[in-house]
């Protein structure tokens, strides 16, 4: 019952502050370039293949690829920072504005705040989830119909894809809540979150596909976890990550572990201490 | 409403590091009354409340609501009403930030214009409230603790920042908080700022009671003295040694241990002696205050 309660006040939360759609129009502008963008891209490459090569040296697709579920991943491949952001930010707003006080004095029980935040943020991700997916198989879709190719929208394979990565974005929101609860500090998320997403997970991915020991390896970094989870990403068809991949629940499975256990040792210890 | 309960603090403890901030406090605080809690800066008042709220962890020592902890307590927020500071998401309406923590703790939403019409900030409930004055903060994190109806108020320094208004206003919520048979402890680093509200006082120091009681006892503490000057000192303090007057000598004259300026102008009359200056030794209280914890702020 005071879960429940908890898990409204924090809707509420995300709900008045200006932050939630102002990290949606984001995503929803970012997904859409990435994926038009591209649509249109390989769509006129498919359709011209020698001017393509002239242009760019080399096809991009390889011949045959289906590019409907390429494009719409996109809204997970690149769009996960957001909610990862988002689910931090509910976690180092508290601290950043001492917010902590009227929380803890209206539920007093730490553990049912900080299991609040983790649903809540799990169902907010999921939310950014189906408006990233809605833009990025509306703008792919109207990309590849532009150029006559197959939308994959009658197909449940396409379907399926969507509502994996629906959940793949909610996972991303509960690791931030995870990553929040660890490092408090909300510049110090911030930095961490775009970093680590941008520039040193990818890195981690190209090189760790470089020998198989690593790849091995390397198939567990989150977002080699969400993209086999999504099951497509364009760091497949760029040969940026290995081709090396688990199964999509396992992916599920790595994304869910991460957020627990790194929500669960923020709970015991940073969410524990002294609130000043 | 709920029934005011007494607030219990015993033996309580709390150390950061090699720091001492509350060392062995017990006292108790009524219902029906105002109890002034008063310290200088740095003293441990608010840390004493932040253990008491269950924000803090006690190095030693329990600090209860009828002995239950707070974090015990079945319904927080309608047993006590606590303002420490007035931190709020800058971003975040006054009526939203109510909404917030009246859902957390099962409170109906009408909850919340009543409070906001209470403390007289409902005309601007919904701006945000990173656009306040200290003043309207002040009186949003009041609403927060009416937010309930509880009968224990946990009030840290309320009167800080606001106008003569506002602090006329807040007197007479204090007072009908306690007439009402509620438990009020208001914390405040200065006496003069709570005396007109206050009927118990508990003045802590350097994490120590120094004195818990009525504000008349505080006043009975320091008796009060007589200030006597003349132009030829010498010549007075003969006198009042004949007179038998124990007195110090001061830059504005002799500070006599005598309550009664007649006897002092007497004693003056008896010795023949010219008199420039007989009054009595005003603000006994602001005095008695200073000299328990230590001649004034520290930190």
């Amino acid at each position: 019952m005071s879960l429940l309660r908890a898990i409204g006040s924090e809707f509420q939360k995300v709900f008045t502050t200006r932050m939630w759609w102002l990290l949606a129009i984001l995503l929803a502008a970012y997904v859409a370039l990435m994926s038009g963008g591209f649509g249109a891209f390989l769509g006129w490459a498919t359709e011209n293949p020698d001017a393509a090569a002239s242009a760019g040296g080399a096809t991009p697709v390889p011949p045959g690829t289906d590019l409907a579920p390429l494009l719409y991943s996109f809204a997970s491949s690149v769009g996960y920072v957001f909610p990862v952001l988002l689910g931090a930010l509910a976690v180092t707003g508290e601290f950043r504005h001492k917010t902590l006080t009227p929380t803890f004095l209206a539920e007093p029980h730490r553990t049912v705040v900080l299991a609040a935040k983790f649903v809540s943020q799990l169902v907010v991700g999921a939310g950014l989830g189906v408006v990233a997916f809605a833009v990025s198989v509306g703008a792919g879709a109207a990309a590849l119909a532009g150029f006559g190719l197959d939308t994959g929208l009658d197909s449940s394979d396409t379907w399926a894809l969507i509502g994996r990565g629906v959940l793949a974005m909610a996972l991303w929101g509960a690791i931030g809540v995870g990553l929040g609860v660890l490092v408090v500090n909300q510049v110090a998320a911030i930095v961490i979150v775009i970093a680590f997403t941008q520039f040193v997970e990818p890195i981690l991915r190209v090189v760790a596909s470089l020998s198989d020991v690593t790849a091995s390896i390397g198939k567990f970094l989150p977002g080699a976890a969400s993209d086999a989870l999504v099951g497509a990403s364009f760091y497949n068809l760029a040969s940026l990550g290995s081709t090396e991949t688990l199964e999509w629940w396992q992916g599920g499975l790595v994304l869910f572990g991460i957020a627990v256990v790194a929500t669960v040792i923020g709970g015991a210890t940073t969410w524990r201490r002294d609130v000043s | 409403m709920a029934s005011g309960i007494p607030i219990e603090i015993s033996g309580l403890s709390k150390h950061f590091g090699p720091v001492t901030a509350v060392d062995d406090l017990s006292f108790t605080v009524q219902p029906g009354k105002v109890t002034g809690f008063l310290g200088p800066n740095g003293a441990g008042k608010t840390t004493t409340l932040r253990v008491l709220l269950g924000l803090e962890h006690a190095s030693a020592g329990t600090a209860t609501f009828g002995g239950t902890p707070y974090a015990a307590l079945p319904r927080p927020l309608e047993t006590v009403g606590a303002a420490l500071d007035a931190n709020f998401h800058p971003g975040r309406t006054a009526r939203n930030h109510l909404t917030v923590y009246a859902t957390a703790a099962g409170l109906p939403k009408a909850r919340v214009q009543a409070v906001l019409e209470q403390v007289g900030i409902d005309e601007y409930a919904d701006r945000r409230v990173g656009g306040y004055s200290l003043g309207m903060r002040q009186r949003l994190a009041l609403a927060y603790t009416l937010l309930g109806d509880p009968g224990v108020f946990v009030l840290d320094e309320p009167i800080n920042g606001l106008d003569p208004e506002g602090i006329k206003w807040i007197r007479g919520f204090l007072q009908s908080l306690a007439r009402e048979g509620r438990t009020v402890l208001v914390s405040s680093h200065l006496l003069s700022e709570v005396q007109q509200s206050v009927d118990e006082v508990v003045i802590i120091a350097k994490g120590r009671l120094m004195k818990s009681g009525t504000l008349a006892s505080l006043e009975l503490d320091s008796a009060p003295r007589t200030i006597a000057d003349s132009p030829d000192r010498p010549a007075l303090a003969a006198a009042l040694d004949a007179a038998g007057l124990e007195y110090t000598e001061g830059r504005s004259g002799f500070i006599v241990d005598e309550p009664d300026p007649a006897k002092v102008g007497h004693a003056a009359f008896v010795g023949g002696v010219e008199l420039a200056a007989l009054h009595r030794l005003r603000s006994g209280l602001e005095e008695s205050f200073l000299s328990l914890v230590g001649g004034g702020d520290e930190s």
